[in-house]
């Protein structure tokens, strides 16, 4: 399959976490298109890490694999970050009851 | 040589005055403090007779005593020194000999005073004389500014001395701010001398074998008439020349004694001193000489007739001192310079003596000065008009006062530069005899004019104000011997002989030609004849002064003394303050304010907008975000 319908599939997915994002005013949608975002990309860093994962390679092969270590690092560090972020949704409700995102504006002025 | 390693303690003694009365004003009492003001002077003046006569002993050379270094940055070395001459040697004995019988009438003028006012008068006084000492002791210019300025402010603080009364403030202010305008001219000129030869030490300047200047001849460069015209400046605010002579008839607010310690014996001399130390810059730029004498003669002349219809008894001494001060310059004018200095000391003799007489009259009528209110006070008071009579002989130029010799001294050394100067500065000379007469007449003869209690309260005043002035009738009447012309005595001119070794190089530069002896005895007799018929007249002339109730337009200019303070007004004042006004408001509050005010409203708004930005919608804040990324996405697009 060649590299642009992946490089497709990514921009899709990233749209639509960036529209979502943008749009939607439950906290925990956001957060998922957030994490939609994320995972767009890592997405597009394995396609490309496929891509250039050819046994001849002025780099060596230990190069090219290198880009999907990155993604699982890139996956750690989500899923320590979704950690956070839902305790803080969590912490967030029981505080106001209430899980949208446009309460969330007590710092305005 | 022992007298002249003293020299410090001449100014010192002053200074120690100045400093246990003005910290003891409240605590001595006003005979302590009266003992110690004149103590000091008097035992300044010893040290000056000492000095006086170790400087005509034979063999005296000029000395320079370099205390320690007073500015010392790079290549210029400025040291506190002293210099010792002839010339320092006459000022010294004029300032504190004339200064220390100013004091001792002063005790008793001022005793009236409150205690700690007293020791302030005293203090001041003091302090006068100690700054008019280091400007004559000074061995170069720097340290003769220090003095120089030191006497400005002695004569603010003295003329204000009785400062609740506004009036005296404003006059004081008066002096200050003319004398400023004159020490501007000085300073630049320093400055200029320092730019252009590096020192301004007399000993490195004028030195007779290796002096920087002495050692130029080229005359009329163009620095050195500008340093000499600058210098002159200087001279004009400090000795009231025109066109900056109106402070010294303002100055007059201050106590009588003041105004005889600034017209005799300190301040306005300054000028001629420091024209007269500079002698060889100026025989070096005759062209400045020349404004000099022109600028002298045309004060002598101009004071002169306002004097003649001044009421005010010491308005017109006051004038009077302007007129003969231009006298002095007019005599510097024409290379006279040692006339002038014997003019100085005369002057110094009859002025004070003209002050204090006049302090003793309006103390006697209890502060009136108007002489129209006066009259008939010779059957009073003795001894005052006896004396007054002598210091007007004397300022006249009747033979054989005092002032008859310096002024024909002067005179004859005007002539042999040029008739036409001679015969104005006689014209001069009569207008001297005449309001001097007339203001003698009106105060001392006829009825008196006053109220019955000032008749009442009428006499004579007490012993420690009439001897001083006994003492400087004395120097009035035989002063003038001294400085005998080579007429009458065969070996010349004494003042002359003592006076040459300051003035000998510029000689070679100034050509006095000498007036033939025929035609000097002539001129003397003829004005000296004129002088007692014009005398004669003015006195039988107002010796019965009724007012009158009619006046032209002239007299009343000149009674408005040419309305020269209206017009400086006028000319300098009003347009300062309306330019002033005009900057206030336009430049400053509009142009200056509105730049400050303008970037502080400018931050104000820019923040009133920006911080609608901050609206707290997490949806705005990604919406900004992406909007940047995809900003970052075209740059990046369309800059490959």
């Amino acid at each position: 399959m060649e590299i642009k319908w992946y490089i497709f599939l990514s921009l899709v997915l990233f749209c639509i976490g960036i529209i979502g994002a943008l749009t939607r005013r439950n906290s925990i949608i956001v957060f998922m298109c957030i994490e939609l975002m994320l995972n767009s990309v890592n997405l597009l860093l394995v396609a490309f890490s496929k891509m250039h994962l050819t046994p001849v390679n002025a780099f060596g092969p230990a190069m090219a694999t290198s880009a999907q270590i990155f993604v699982f690092f890139i996956m750690i560090v989500a899923a320590a970050e979704v950690s956070v972020g839902l305790a803080i949704i969590v912490m967030l409700y029981r505080n106001t009851r209430s899980i949208d995102i446009n309460f969330l504006n007590r710092l305005k002025n | 040589m022992d007298a002249i390693q003293l020299i410090y303690l001449v100014p010192l003694l002053p200074l120690l005055g100045f400093i246990i009365n003005g910290l003891g004003r409240n605590a001595l009492s006003k005979s302590v403090t009266g003992f110690i003001g004149s103590a000091v002077i008097f035992l300044s003046f010893c040290l000056s007779v000492w000095i006086f006569f170790a400087v005509s002993s034979e063999g005296f050379t000029t000395q320079n005593i370099s205390y320690f270094n007073f500015i010392d940055v790079y290549k210029l070395h400025i040291p506190f020194e002293f210099q010792v001459d002839q010339l320092t040697s006459v000022f010294l004995l004029i300032i504190t000999g004339v200064g220390f019988l100013i004091h001792v009438y002063s005790v008793s003028y001022m005793k009236e005073e409150s205690q700690s006012g007293f020791g302030r008068y005293f203090s001041y006084l003091n302090l006068f004389v100690f700054s008019m000492l280091i400007l004559v002791l000074g061995g170069n210019y720097v340290i003769m500014f220090i003095g120089w300025e030191g006497v400005g402010l002695c004569s603010y603080l003295l003329i204000g001395f009785w400062f609740k009364d506004h009036a005296n403030n404003n006059a004081a202010k008066k002096a200050f701010v003319m004398n400023r305008i004159g020490d501007m001219g000085f300073l630049l000129a320093m400055f200029w001398m320092v730019s252009l030869y590096g020192t301004v030490s007399y000993h490195d300047l004028y030195n007779s074998d290796n002096g920087i200047i002495t050692a130029l001849s080229t005359i009329n460069s163009h620095a050195i008439v500008g340093i000499t015209l600058l210098l002159f400046v200087g001279a004009m605010g400090k000795s009231a020349q025109i066109p900056l002579y109106t402070w010294l008839p303002d100055a007059m607010a201050g106590p009588t004694p003041v105004s005889a310690l600034i017209h005799a014996a300190t301040m306005v001399t300054a000028g001629i001193y420091m024209i007269a130390r500079s002698n060889i810059l100026y025989s070096l730029a005759p062209a400045t000489l020349a404004v000099v004498a022109g600028i002298g003669l045309a004060t002598a002349i101009f004071a002169a007739i306002i004097a003649l219809k001044q009421n005010d008894i010491k308005k017109v001494l006051a004038y009077s001192t302007v007129s003969q001060l231009g006298y002095m310059f007019l005599g510097l004018g024409v290379g006279a310079f040692s006339a002038a200095v014997f003019h100085v000391m005369t002057h110094a003799f009859f002025k004070a003596l003209l002050f204090l007489a006049a302090g003793s009259v309006i103390h006697a009528m209890g502060g009136e000065q108007d002489i129209t209110k006066m009259g008939g006070l010779g059957k009073k008071m003795k001894i005052t008009y006896v004396t007054f009579f002598i210091a007007t002989l004397a300022i006249s130029g009747i033979p054989p006062f005092a002032g008859f010799f310096s002024k024909d001294e002067i005179l004859s050394a005007a002539f042999a530069q040029s008739p036409v100067l001679y015969i104005l500065g006689f014209g001069g000379a009569l207008l001297t005899a005449f309001y001097m007469f007339r203001l003698m007449a009106m105060t001392f003869k006829g009825k008196f004019r006053g109220t019955p209690e000032q008749e009442h309260h009428l006499h004579e005043s007490p012993a420690a104000m009439t001897v001083p002035l006994i003492i400087l009738a004395i120097l009035s009447a035989f002063g003038g011997f001294l400085g005998l012309p080579e007429l009458f005595v065969n070996d010349g001119n004494e003042i002359d002989k003592f006076l040459s070794p300051v003035f000998e190089h510029s000689k070679q530069f100034i050509i006095i030609k000498e007036v033939p002896q025929q035609t000097e005895l002539i001129l003397l007799v003829v004005s000296s004849v004129l002088i007692i018929i014009v005398s004669i007249w003015a006195w039988n002339k107002y010796k019965k002064y009724a007012p009158s109730v009619s006046e032209n337009g002239l007299v009343k200019a000149i009674k408005n003394k040419f309305y020269v303070d209206e017009i400086y007004d006028a000319v300098f004042v009003r347009p300062y303050r309306s330019l002033s006004t005009f900057l206030n408001n336009v430049f400053d509050k509009r142009g200056i304010d509105g730049i400050v005010n303008g970037v502080g409203k400018t931050v104000n708004y820019g923040s009133r907008q920006l911080r609608l930005l901050q609206s707290g919608q997490v949806g705005s804040y990604l919406l900004l975000m992406v909007i940047g990324l995809l900003i970052l996405f075209i740059i990046q697009l369309f800059t490959k």
